[in-house]
């Protein structure tokens, strides 16, 4: 994680966001990880994702409960990532399938995944 | 109001308290039905976050309750009424970060006390009335045409 350099704002696909996130896919199709996204943001207050992130954006949160999955949902977030590597309950992975929100874990913590992203080109919602 | 509002639909959804698992299903299904009829974007999504906060607020503060939603020409329409310990002070629950949730509810990622600051930032017109040991009502108007 040295020597980081900040990126212009750039989209990224999904399957990008996977490798330099080091995530493993919880639920996804082949299809879903060419999807473009150049918002983040990150919360575990699920008001917060309500209040203040865009459509089309990818949701960073350590709350792994099927409500995580059923905000995302409504507020239109393309897919999830559970930060520290948790994994969601079986209950949200059914939800996602539902829904079709694809759903990742990555090791890094939150603070280190924003950072990455936000270093690659993926900007926030100010 | 204009005078020649047409009701298009309209529909109640009984919402239990305590409910966690279900909670958020009836404003997917609510979301899924102003799809269906082809409402603009960004109706869908005030109404849905509108929706979501009050179901939400409705599962973990109140007994039982019901959303009554009345789709019309011109706007959507939903009166929230629960059956719980009420509000005691509707000033103090309508300022951001204010809240009585407890740190189970916390844990969830509730109870921030933004739930009805988030609803009235998505209605044209947006109503709450409470009454301790009785319950609340909330009327919750999102214009088509803003």
């Amino acid at each position: 994680m040295e020597n980081i350099t900040t990126n212009a704002r750039k989209a990224l696909k999904l399957k990008e966001i996977l490798q330099i996130l080091k995530c493993e896919i919880i639920w996804a199709e082949d299809d879903m990880l060419e999807m473009l996204i150049d918002r983040a943001g990150a919360a575990d207050l699920m008001s917060d994702i309500l209040a203040f992130m865009r459509p089309n954006s990818l949701m960073l949160t350590g709350l792994i409960n099927i409500q995580s999955v059923r905000t995302a949902d409504i507020a239109e977030i393309t897919a999830i990532v559970y930060v520290r590597g948790k994994k969601p309950s079986q209950d949200a992975i059914e939800l996602a399938k539902e829904k079709r929100i694809p759903l990742f874990s990555s090791s890094y913590f939150m603070y280190d995944a924003c950072g990455i992203l936000y270093s690659n080109g993926i900007r926030g919602h100010n | 109001m204009p005078d020649d509002k047409k009701i298009i639909m309209r529909k109640k959804f009984e919402i239990l308290g305590k409910d966690f698992i279900n909670g958020g299903r009836v404003s997917s299904e609510i979301r899924d039905i102003l799809k269906f009829l082809n409402l603009p974007s960004s109706v869908v999504r005030k109404t849905g976050i509108a929706a979501y906060e009050a179901e939400m607020n409705l599962i973990i503060y109140a007994r039982k309750g019901e959303i009554d939603l009345i789709i019309s020409n011109s706007s959507i329409e939903m009166v929230i009424q629960d059956e719980g310990d009420g509000i005691e002070n509707i000033e103090l629950a309508m300022r951001e970060g204010y809240s009585t949730a407890t740190a189970e509810i916390r844990e969830m990622g509730f109870g921030a006390g933004m739930g009805l600051p988030n609803i009235k930032r998505n209605s044209s017109e947006f109503r709450i009335s409470s009454e301790i040991n009785k319950g609340t009502t909330l009327y919750i108007r999102i214009d088509i045409n803003e």
